[in-house]
């Protein structure tokens, strides 16, 4: 307590040198804590926007059928089995389309109704599609947000007509463009419209009646994992133990690729910031060295009064902590501000940065090694002064 | 209290041997008055070194209150230090960034006496050289002879068995001077054990006993 009090009045006595000194350490915290903070920032608002993606989907593509096709009603059948929530079979073309206002290129999807639930979609207004419009091929549509502004000229649409390659439809939905579905995000700014899976069907000749694309969705009492499992058997079934004839991807596959992105890169700016902490360091041990000279006689007055050598070591090695420690003190608040002031800068993009308390606690403990490591070269060399010899130093 | 025989010291100056001491023998008694006198080069800065326990002789033999001071690591040096011997320096020798009470105090500190008990004894010392009134005071802002009145009183706060003094008045005018001497013989009189080194004739003479070395080699003197 008392050599810290000492260490501190010590270092107040020479305010410019010790802030100069300290600044090495605090700019190496501050890239440590700053750098670290954001890439965790950004990554959890962009995992959270991820995972927020028609949160538990698995997406089915077959590439090989053995000559066995699978028809809608087998894919909607699966619905009933165990472990399944809901399945979801799909199928896209490009159409031209022409409202009240303009015509444009527009992607056409061809859905069920589970489609709706399974993307996690949110209506403006109208409904989705119906089983009996699937059934009936209903030349009715649902269109999203943007494809209503332009098409129609106003997104308050419901019952009014569209054209799809010259053939007339209802509108009896209209899309919230609002929603942090996967089909909104990929599709943003672009023209979607949702057909019943059997009018798209009959509306172009280039598509085929058997199924190759499919969503899936876990039912309420099971997990990613189960129905993914669930689905990998009667697929299996299916396909003549054929694991090359279907694949089945997930969400979780997206977010492992983007965690391991970026706890890369925290290691890389986390290994940077180390080093510029130990530049830092190198700056403590050279100005520790130069007080240790000047203060030679300093040393040998209080060996001649009885200080031990561990007591000088103590002295000074405390000295060089508390540096760094006021250092990263400093450092860690100077993060904060910065993180507080980026946060407001980028309010628009709605991610939130905030001291990280793993890397706050990280830039502590690295602070207090560094004052330790290279205060004890120093301090030693203090320590084993002869006391004659320093007495006399300088005079 | 005291006891040299045949202490010897050789220092290397470039290529060259030098005697320092040289088969140096003598007895301080307790609450005695010594003055160790000799023109510069005599060796006495060697003696003085040796006495106060801040370096260690090549041969010979060195008794502090029958410690065997040739025998001891650097850590149990520090400690005699400490706590047998009170040094006065011709230069003073206060830490200058510490008061005039933080600097008596610092003794007690390395003794780890407790908080309240320091207060008191760092206030008694400073009575006894008559600085009370100057205790918050940096050195850089006291006289010489008050300098060295606080180095005293860092001396005595610890009642040590010798209180060792090198030069005490060689960079004080002489009534300064005296004012200090007076403060050795009162302590004297209060029973404390004095070594004074210096080459003052004058100085010398106050003390009960002097000490005469030339050449590493000592002859006494009683007065």
């Amino acid at each position: 307590m008392l050599s810290f009090k000492m260490a501190l009045r010590s270092i107040s006595s020479n305010k410019l040198r010790a802030a100069l000194t300290m600044l090495g350490i605090i700019i190496g915290v501050m890239a440590l804590v700053v750098l670290v903070s954001l890439v965790n920032g950004a990554t959890s608002s962009v995992t959270d926007a991820v995972s927020g993606l028609g949160t538990s989907m698995l997406t089915v593509s077959i590439s090989d059928d053995k000559g066995m096709p699978l028809d809608l009603n087998t894919v909607n059948g699966w619905m009933e089995e165990d472990g399944i929530g809901l399945v979801a079979p799909y199928i896209s073309s490009s159409v031209t389309a022409s409202g009240d206002e303009e015509s444009g290129d527009v992607t056409v999807y061809g859905a069920t109704p589970a489609f709706y639930d399974v993307q996690g979609m949110q209506l403006a207004m109208g409904r989705w599609l119906k089983t009996s419009d699937v059934e009936n091929h209903t030349s009715v549509c649902v269109i999203n947000e943007t494809a209503a502004t332009e098409l129609i000229g106003y997104v308050d649409c419901v019952d009014q007509a569209i054209s799809l390659d010259g053939v007339e439809y209802t509108i009896v939905g209209v899309l919230s463009d609002n929603e942090d579905s996967l089909t909104s995000m990929i599709s943003s700014g672009s023209l979607v419209v949702y057909l019943p899976y059997t009018s798209l069907l009959r509306l172009s000749d280039s598509l085929t009646s058997e199924v190759t694309s499919f969503y899936v969705s876990a039912p309420e009492d099971g997990t990613m994992e189960t129905v993914e499992a669930a689905m990998t058997n009667l697929l299996m079934e299916r396909f003549e133990d054929d694991d090359e004839a279907f694949n089945i991807s997930s969400q979780s596959v997206l977010e492992d690729t983007m965690s391991s992105i970026t706890s890369v890169l925290t290691i890389l700016l986390g290994g940077i910031a180390a080093i510029s902490l130990i530049v830092g360091g190198i700056g403590i041990m050279n100005i520790m060295l130069v007080t240790v000279t000047e203060r030679t006689r300093e040393i040998g007055i209080r060996k001649a009064i009885g200080a031990s050598r561990g007591t000088i070591l103590s002295q000074f090695l405390m000295e060089a902590v508390v540096l760094c420690m006021l250092g990263c003190a400093l450092g860690i608040f100077l993060s904060w501000a910065i993180l507080q002031t980026v946060t407001t800068v980028v309010s628009s993009l709605n991610m939130t940065f905030s001291l990280d308390g793993g890397v706050v606690l990280i830039a502590v403990v690295f602070c207090f090694i560094i004052g330790v490591v290279f205060g004890l070269y120093p301090a030693n060399k203090a320590a084993k002064m002869k006391p004659i010899d320093a007495l006399h130093y300088g005079g | 209290m005291i006891d040299i025989k045949d202490l010897c010291k050789v220092y290397l100056v470039g290529d060259e041997r030098v005697r320092a001491l040289d088969h140096a023998t003598l007895h301080i008694y307790p609450k005695e008055f010594v003055s160790i006198i000799g023109p510069s080069g005599s060796g006495k800065s060697t003696l003085m070194n040796i006495i106060g326990c801040l370096d260690i002789a090549d041969a010979g033999s060195y008794h502090l209150d029958g410690l065997p001071i040739e025998d001891y690591s650097e850590n149990q040096l520090a400690q005699v230090r400490n706590r047998k011997i009170g040094f006065v320096f011709q230069s003073f020798n206060l830490i200058p960034k510490m008061t005039a009470e933080e600097n008596v105090e610092l003794p007690l500190i390395y003794q780890k006496v407790p908080r309240s008990e320091r207060q008191k004894r760092v206030k008694a010392a400073l009575e006894r050289v008559g600085l009370t009134n100057r205790a918050k005071h940096l050195p850089t802002e006291l006289s010489g002879g008050q300098q060295q009145r606080v180095a005293i009183a860092r001396a005595l706060v610890t009642n040590p068995s010798l209180i060792l003094a090198d030069e005490p008045t060689g960079n004080l005018d002489s009534k300064t001077s005296q004012e200090i001497m007076d403060i050795f013989h009162e302590l004297h009189a209060q029973g404390n054990t004095i070594v004074l080194i210096t080459h003052d004739n004058e100085v010398a003479k106050q003390a009960s006993r002097s000490i005469h070395i030339l050449d590493g080699q000592i002859t006494e003197v009683t007065l």
